[in-house]
């Protein structure tokens, strides 16, 4: 599947298109589909998020998991400080990426 | 130190003004990205994988406790309670929000602060030496000339959109240690036979994809020449620089292309036309620097006595405390280097603990290695006990400076949008490995480096072992080399063969150590006995076929 990432303009944050708005947590990304370039005009107008880009991802039994390493890593956050991730409670949080 | 004057100030606060207003227009959507990005980066800020990054420049790696002081509180208030001291001798910060930018940028300047010089294709924030002012190696003290060269490149409208960024490093020890000959600009500050001080010019070094050690372009260029010598030296960069091609734009490649000896005719042209135009600040304004680096009052007749019966404290002592100019006085290293911690980053708490150590203890003054360490350079021997048990305390007390753990590391794939691999789990699992004190200091002088890409913020090239990750078919994959040094030797590692997984490098790492150990005579650092029997032995331990069991 084809989703939709960029960072939140005037935090930073890593986010993910839900098909209706943005959201932190990678498991919301919808499918973009053949209107993936509309959505990031669209969206890139209305100057909320920057450095939209579509990504490969795979829908599997956890949820949506990123082609690409720095993906998985941009939705989890960084390996080495899984307290400042968005699974803070889990150790082995970082097995995910890899 | 230096301190700001008028123009110094007004000018920093000038451009906290003016990114405000451009921050402004971005979060009012009257600014595109493409238009904004230029402009962010001019001010340190980019946009790395979780959130923005603000590098803060750290002029030639100096503070003093007030700046440090403040940098901690920065790292409470706008990030996540820590910084990161980087191979620039700078900090980063991992988690800015745009919006609160210009306030940071405005907090720092009130201490003589900012992120210029930081980011894109200008003249960099210049590194120096570490113990500037402190070693008793120093011909004279690099800061005045590094300040004065801080004063030329910041706002240059000549080298402002240069071919790309452009790296400058001085030094005034025959020990190099800011990995000079790496640099755009390597000066080693020298003597004459008539005992003048000028300034040895070395161009073309640098890292990243084509690394390479510079050439020495002129023997002597008297000191109050050097800015219209850099001056000429960045004139025929910029006219000739490559700017088709970022991957062949460094002065590296410029230098390689046309040869050093026609590099060197060019810019010796170009400074007899400089020379003609008066443009050299004159000798007073460098006198006028220099009155801001004056020896600090050290007590006459302190003590180089030192109470060592506190193994651990004898050990510290032995590893991390340098030989100071002034008797009685030390050079102290904090390493921030802990068994299995992330190499550089250090707590808003330990950074107002070494700011204030500094201020009780060392002339107020500090300064950041390229190594991602902390020093105190004026240190009396009589306080280094008390200050050892508070490093302790604080968790930065790790005896480990130029062993094995103390690892050069930089932010790779877990921050860094340039990452192809991470840099910081690698650091830990090796930290780890090699966690006992005495086997590190059995190894001895050993410096381990690693990147994250081929840009080489690690400065894997010029570790004695330096390993380069790579995206291997989205997989991180990890090259090692062997061999290379900085300072006085320099070296550039030479790679050992096919590259391995996360644990399959770690455990190369260790093999290549005990070939070390089964090979070394007397005396020998790692890279000594490298050099000595060659890459053959190591790669033949390193890449042996395990006995097959059953």
């Amino acid at each position: 599947m084809k989703i939709i990432t960029a960072s939140d303009l005037r935090t930073g944050d890593v986010v993910w298109w839900t098909g209706d708005g943005w959201s932190r947590h990678v498991n919301d990304a919808v499918e973009a589909g053949e209107h993936a370039e509309a959505v990031i005009a669209r969206e890139n107008a209305k100057q909320i998020v920057t450095d939209t880009q579509v990504i490969e991802a795979t829908r599997t039994d956890e949820g949506v998991r990123p082609a690409h390493i720095k993906d998985r890593i941009r939705a989890l956050g960084p390996t080495v400080r899984l307290d400042l991730s968005l699974k803070p409670a889990d150790p082995a949080a970082g097995n995910w990426v890899i | 130190m230096y301190q700001y004057d008028q123009y110094d100030r007004s000018m920093v606060d000038a451009r906290v003004a003016e990114f405000r207003g451009q921050v402004e227009r971005r979060l009012a959507g009257d600014l595109t990205e493409d238009q904004f990005k230029p402009l962010r980066l001019k001010n340190g800020l980019y946009l790395q994988l979780h959130a923005y990054m603000l590098r803060v420049a750290i002029p030639y790696g100096t503070l003093n406790s007030r700046q440090m002081r403040l940098l901690g509180d920065i790292a409470d208030k706008y990030d996540r309670g820590y910084g990161h001291f980087t191979t620039r001798q700078n900090i980063q910060y991992n988690w800015i929000k745009l919006s609160d930018a210009p306030n940071i940028l405005a907090e720092l300047a009130t201490v003589e602060m900012h992120a210029i010089q930081t980011s894109g294709n200008c003249i960099r924030n210049t590194t120096s030496d570490q113990f500037a002012g402190a070693a008793a190696d120093e011909l004279t003290d690099p800061r005045p000339y590094a300040e004065l060269l801080r004063q030329w490149s910041t706002f240059h409208p000549e080298f402002d959109y240069l071919p790309r960024k452009f790296k400058i490093a001085i030094i005034a020890s025959e020990t190099d240690r800011a990995a000079m000959r790496l640099h755009d600009i390597g000066i080693q500050l020298v003597k004459n036979d008539a005992g003048e001080i000028g300034c040895k010019f070395h161009a073309g070094g640098g890292m990243g994809r084509t690394p390479m050690i510079a050439p020495v372009i002129a023997e002597f260029v008297p000191a109050l020449q050097m800015i219209s010598y850099l001056e000429a030296c960045l004139r025929v960069y910029n006219r000739y620089g490559r700017r088709d091609n970022k991957y062949k734009a460094r002065i590296k490649i410029l230098v390689h292309e046309i040869g050093a000896a026609e590099y060197r005719r060019q810019v010796e042209e170009e400074f007899a036309h400089i020379l003609t135009l008066g443009l050299e600040p004159p000798a007073e304004e460098l006198e006028r620097i220099k009155g801001f680096f004056e020896q600090p009052g050290f007590e006459v007749g302190a003590s180089d006595e030192l109470d060592l019966s506190d193994p651990d404290f004898a050990l510290w002592v032995d590893q991390n405390v340098h030989a100071h100019k002034q008797p009685g006085y030390a050079i102290v290293n904090i390493s921030l280097k802990p068994t299995g911690g992330i190499p550089g980053d250090a707590t808003a708490d330990q950074i107002r603990l070494m700011a204030d150590l500094a201020r009780d203890h060392s002339f107020d003054e500090l300064r950041v290695t390229h190594a991602q360490n902390i020093v105190l350079p004026h240190v009396k021997k009589a306080d280094l006990y008390g200050i050892w048990q508070k490093l302790d305390e604080a968790g930065l007390a790790a005896a480990n400076l130029d062993l094995i753990g103390d690892i050069i590391a930089c932010p790779g794939l877990d921050y860094c949008a340039l990452a192809n691999a991470r840099s910081i789990p690698l650091a830990q699992k090796i930290s780890n490995r090699f966690a006992d004190l005495g086997r590190q200091r059995d190894l001895g002088e050993l410096k381990l480096k690693i990147s994250g890409c081929i840009n080489a913020c690690g400065h894997h090239h010029a570790g004695h072992i330096g390993i380069l990750g790579v995206d291997k078919k989205g997989v991180e994959n990890y090259q090692l080399s062997l061999g290379g040094c900085e300072g006085a030797d320099t070296s550039l590692g030479q790679i050992t063969g096919p590259g391995f997984s996360e644990d399959g490098v770690v455990d190369a790492v260790e093999k290549a150590t005990d070939v070390y150990l089964a090979h070394r005579a007397e005396g020998e650092r790692f890279v000594d006995t490298y050099r000595r029997i060659g890459m053959a032995p190591f790669k033949e331990a390193i890449y042996a076929k395990e006995p097959a069991h059953g």
